[in-house]
């Protein structure tokens, strides 16, 4: 049955976790997302639905356990926040290479180096754009409210597992820890592993005597064979570009200044948008939900539209660069930022609209 | 409508706890609501708050700067929250907590006596929950049912045997508090 719980962003993903039927979490303590862990071991899901909870010795033990788990075509997750991400990255470039699904939550602080606990944005580049080494690419889901963190759950890993690809949901320290009302889905079953045979032929589950084994490998030495292995990834990019961008848009039907925004940052700037409204100024915001895949098409239509557009993120300028690629730098792009922890209100935003405007 | 509160005292005194019984007892009511801390290392010792919003409507930005209510539980708070108080909001400060007086002429002021009143009870622990009955009391903003209700399922995990002690506190905030202006 569907249920209606008061939930912190971080609880809603455990809770999610569980009624979808996660196999395995294994996870590293950090603030600002140990409520995870926390609240998945409070729950003892191993008694009911058989879900493994694990707390690993290190966040490079977890992913590899991820890593593992995946490999047995088992629904696994990890979670940490940007310092325990960092320490994941070779482990998520491993995923990739070996092609394996899987998901990652990344409930983002301040940074560099150990940072602080507040909220950040500041992984944005990270996440988008690599992280650990070779051309890869991992799909990125950026929720903005605590139902969006339970939703995003189900919907990293079906995407996870639809492109054999690890999925993250890059979350921040404000979504994390505030609490909202979420409806969370029914109880799904575990898939048992006779449905995994027949749902992930790759998986290795043990070999019978009729079939070939299956290896599970990032390792090619042949460089041709490496070359026409990243030719098939780069096509599956192509394919998750073109199907699966996700963008929400606010005010946007008769917009004079627009607000590009994500997660957290895109929550404030909501508010800066509707005062702005109340005051006249035609504002609005556009909120990839997808970060890879990036709303690119749908953004680069508004570069006849507008004169230019403001990207307010919790960091020093990083989704700005995918803003100026999606419209060509034909319309100037502005950016409003704050970091190292401190959010802005939506007063702030609303100043630099308009002075903006005034200009 | 939608109603802003924030919550700011020292750590430890219950203020998160206070934010999230108000805040269920909105989502009881069917509102919008959402809850937002000061998560940071000034949970124990410092300055903590909470912003806990209730709306009729899809609330945008949990954190905000103005609102329609400020609860101050100390000096530092009075001076940090008196400013943000949108004109004719109300303003709730601790007699015990501050040492110098509010001064704005534009909203509504109420002192109220918790910290001296849950130590004369025997139960320091209180406290929140008589600032909680006074707030709710001068407010409105959820109904007194509804607290009760939030309290029964928020502490039911933990021990079913504090409900008529806070409940017994809540009481006493509504009839402890007092308009100064």
């Amino acid at each position: 049955m569907e249920e209606i719980k008061l939930l912190k962003g971080n609880e809603a993903i455990a809770y999610a976790a569980i009624r979808y039927g996660v196999d395995g979490y294994f996870g590293y303590p950090i603030t600002p997302q140990s409520e995870i862990m926390e609240t998945l071991i409070k729950e003892r899901p191993w008694e009911t639905t058989g879900m493994i909870v694990l707390q690993a010795e290190s966040e490079i033990a977890a992913i590899n356990m991820v890593y593992g788990g995946a490999a047995c075509g088992k629904k696994v997750m990890t979670s940490s926040s940007s310092p325990g991400i960092s320490l994941k990255q070779e482990g998520i470039s491993y995923m990739a290479g070996a092609e394996l699904p899987g998901l990652i939550v990344n409930v983002m602080r301040g940074g560099p180096g150990l940072g602080t606990i507040q909220p950040s944005q500041a992984d944005y580049f990270q996440t988008v754009k690599g992280g650990g080494h070779g051309d890869y690419k991992i799909i990125v889901l950026a929720p903005n409210s605590v139902q969006e963190m339970a939703d995003h759950v189900a919907l990293g890993l079906n995407l996870a597992f639809k492109y054999k690809n690890p999925a993250m949901i890059l979350s921040d320290g404000v979504i994390g820890q505030m609490m909202e009302k979420v409806i969370l889905p029914k109880q799904c079953q575990r898939k048992t592993e006779r449905e995994i045979r027949k749902s992930y032929p790759w998986a290795t589950l043990g070999k019978s005597k009729s079939c070939k084994p299956n290896i599970i490998t990032s390792v090619e030495l042949d460089s041709f064979l490496m070359e026409a292995r990243n030719l098939r990834f780069q096509k599956k990019y192509r394919t998750i570009e073109k199907n699966e961008v996700l963008y929400e848009e606010f005010f946007c039907d008769d917009v004079e200044y627009l607000i590009v925004a994500f997660g957290s940052a895109a929550r404030i700037s909501q508010k800066a948008v509707e005062i702005a409204r109340g005051i006249g100024i035609k504002a609005g915001l556009f909120r990839p939900i997808t970060l890879y895949p990036f709303p690119m098409k749908k953004l680069n239509s508004y570069k006849e539209k507008l004169k230019d557009i403001l990207v307010v993120e919790l960091n020093a300028g990083q989704m700005i660069e995918d803003v100026k690629l999606a419209v060509e730098c034909k319309i100037p792009v502005k950016h409003y930022g704050r970091f190292g922890g401190i959010v802005p209100t939506p007063q702030e935003i609303l100043e630099k609209i308009k002075n903006e405007i005034n200009k | 409508m939608q109603y802003e509160i924030i919550i700011s005292g020292f750590g430890g005194q219950g203020i998160l706890f206070m934010g999230k019984i108000l805040t269920y007892a909105g989502l009881l009511e069917g509102k919008e609501i959402t809850w937002y801390p000061s998560y940071g290392p000034e949970q124990r010792g410092g300055t903590a708050n909470v912003t806990v919003i209730l709306s009729n409507k899809r609330i945008s930005s949990p954190i905000l700067n103005e609102y329609n209510t400020a609860i101050t539980l100390n000096q530092p708070s009075l001076e940090k929250f008196e400013k943000t108080i949108k004109s004719n909001g109300t303003l709730i400060y601790d007699k015990y907590g501050i040492t110098k007086m509010p001064t704005r002429k534009d909203i509504q002021i109420f002192e109220i006596d918790a910290i001296n009143s849950s130590i004369k009870e025997g139960n320091s622990k209180m406290f929140n929950m008589i600032i909680l009955g006074g707030l709710i009391k001068v407010t409105k903003i959820v109904k007194i049912e509804s607290i009760t209700n939030s309290l029964k399922k928020t502490i039911q995990e933990y021990n079913q045997k504090f409900l008529s002690m806070n409940q017994y506190a809540i009481l006493k905030g509504m009839n402890l508090i007092k308009k100064i202006k």
